[in-house]
């Protein structure tokens, strides 16, 4: 499993790259993808919503269950990554490729920790 | 409820790198490594191996226990060749589901029953407080390990191990005493996959060889270890119904799409008088295909405009297939295939259409 280090992470599991303070992209990690299983379908909201940190902004299923994504940050969706509808592999393939949204206007963040952080933290919850 | 118990083959899943979870009362893999598509995919288009030792056996021996198994079950036990096995719902005096359930005619006055892990202690009561006459009724569970090797290839890699006059020629039969390894088996030709394949018990403590055995003697079929997911997609794509979702206490077979199996013309059995008072079932088992964006698992509300019609019992994303499908139970006037209705999930309506079941059947 990877982590890569210039991104930040939430203890739910996404992924957070920012551009600016002010805009980022949102994923989940490989250790979530990991645990989920073959992903094979994602709902993904809307270009224009709104998500607030720590609420549910899409859902994720796997052969085995359906799970919520998180977001890490108060924002406005400025993009939405359609791809991952059609290629809900990627997902498990390249974790940190398949972005689920961009979010711009960021006026509010969880508690984000660093990847040596994340991979302490996912350590202890096996 | 108790700790969960190993299955004898459990030290072999932890060394496979199974993901170990908890079901029905015993720790077993829900997938290895190669995640649960892989696994679904090598079992329709080559083998896989399936640790299926939760399942419980007991074994019937006595002049009347095909009297007891006629009205104990809902199937009809009398004409029966040695080996031939037959699957039959239990049901209570409601009518409703005990357990469905596969018998095994081992010899005259000698049967041979596998029931499901989590019904185990509760078959086994029902079952003995109601037995009459002269029978020896013991449960023998712990005395086997059970593995399932199923897919297209099953056959050839059987074949590599077994002489061709142990192999039982027919679905739905079995032989007893059949050696393969160090190990004397019972080997039947069944399974829960919709694929062709073979179910083999032998003593508990021989599990891990066997196992062990199989997936060397299967590596050139691209023979891999499938865990409870694959199981539990493989069935659904097959259509086939599992107790605790599609059957329950409160389920008659009937309404399960089951008739079949249960013989409303044999002379007495439990459950026969109040299926006989009752009208024909208000809801029915249906297959569903889902149309709409997204997957509808179990306990979704099924609608037709804002008429709640059903309600969903299993559903998953069809490996093989492609799409997803759910199994559930709607008015029994609308169950007809091209009824379009739409499930609530989390809040969402998604689209899907009954079709006829199965919704995957081998060539």
């Amino acid at each position: 499993m990877t982590f890569p280090s210039e991104l930040k992470y939430s203890k739910t599991h996404e992924w957070v790259k920012f551009e600016d303070e002010t805009t980022a992209y949102i994923g989940i990690t490989d250790y979530a993808q990991d645990q989920l299983g073959d992903l094979v379908f994602v709902n993904l909201p809307e270009e224009g919503d709104e998500v607030t940190r720590d609420e549910a902004f899409a859902d994720v299923e796997s052969v085995k269950a359906v799970s919520d994504v998180m977001s890490p940050v108060t924002g406005t969706i400025a993009e939405v990554n359609e791809e991952l509808q059609d290629s809900p592999e990627m997902m498990n393939e390249h974790p940190y490729d398949a972005w689920f949204i961009k979010v711009t206007d960021i006026s509010e963040c969880s508690d984000l920790i660093s990847a040596e952080e994340y991979e302490a933290f996912i350590a202890e919850e096996q | 409820m108790q700790n969960p118990v190993k299955t004898p083959l459990y030290d072999a899943h932890v060394a496979l790198g199974g993901k170990i979870v908890e079901f029905g009362g015993f720790l077993l893999p829900v997938q290895y490594g190669t995640g649960v598509i892989k696994e679904h995919m090598a079992v329709r288009t080559a083998a896989g191996l399936f640790d299926v030792s939760h399942m419980g056996e007991f074994s019937l021996t006595g002049p009347d226990a095909v009297k007891n198994l006629n009205r104990i079950l809902t199937n009809d036990f009398s004409v029966m060749y040695d080996g031939q096995a037959r699957y039959s719902p239990m049901c209570n005096e409601e009518g409703g589901t005990v357990d469905d359930l596969i018998v095994y005619k081992v010899s005259d006055n000698d049967y041979f029953i596998v029931v499901n892990a989590a019904n185990r202690e509760k078959d086994f009561s029902w079952m003995e407080s109601h037995m009459e006459g002269d029978v020896v009724f013991r449960n023998i569970s712990d005395d086997y390990a059970q593995i399932a090797l199923q897919g297209p290839k099953a056959e050839e890699i059987i074949k590599k191990l077994v002489k061709e006059e142990d192999i039982p020629a027919k679905y739905y039969s079995a032989k007893w005493n059949v050696k393969i390894g160090d190990s004397s088996c019972i080997l039947s030709r069944t399974g829960y996959t919709g694929e062709a394949g073979f179910e083999i018990y032998l003593p508990s403590g021989e599990g891990c060889a066997m196992w062990y055995l199989l997936l060397e003697t299967g590596k050139e079929e691209g023979l891999i270890p499938c865990g409870l997911g694959a199981r539990d997609t493989l069935r659904l794509e097959a259509s086939m119904p599992l107790y605790g979702h599609e059957l329950s206490d409160v389920i008659s077979p009937l309404a399960a799409g089951l008739k079949t199996f249960v013989k409303m013309d044999k002379e007495d059995f439990i459950g026969k008088s109040a299926m006989l008072a009752a009208d024909t079932p208000k809801r029915r088992r249906v297959g569903l295909r889902v149309t709409g964006k997204g997957i509808i698992r179990e306990h979704q509300d099924l609608y037709i405009g804002e008429n709640k019609i059903g309600v969903s019992t299993s559903g998953t994303h069809c490996p093989y297939l492609g799409y997803p499908v759910a199994m559930a139970y709607v008015d029994a006037e609308l169950a007809e295939p091209g009824t379009v209705v739409e499930a609530d999930v989390r809040g969402r309506r998604v689209a899907a259409e009954i079709v006829k079941m199965p919704f995957y059947k081998r060539a």
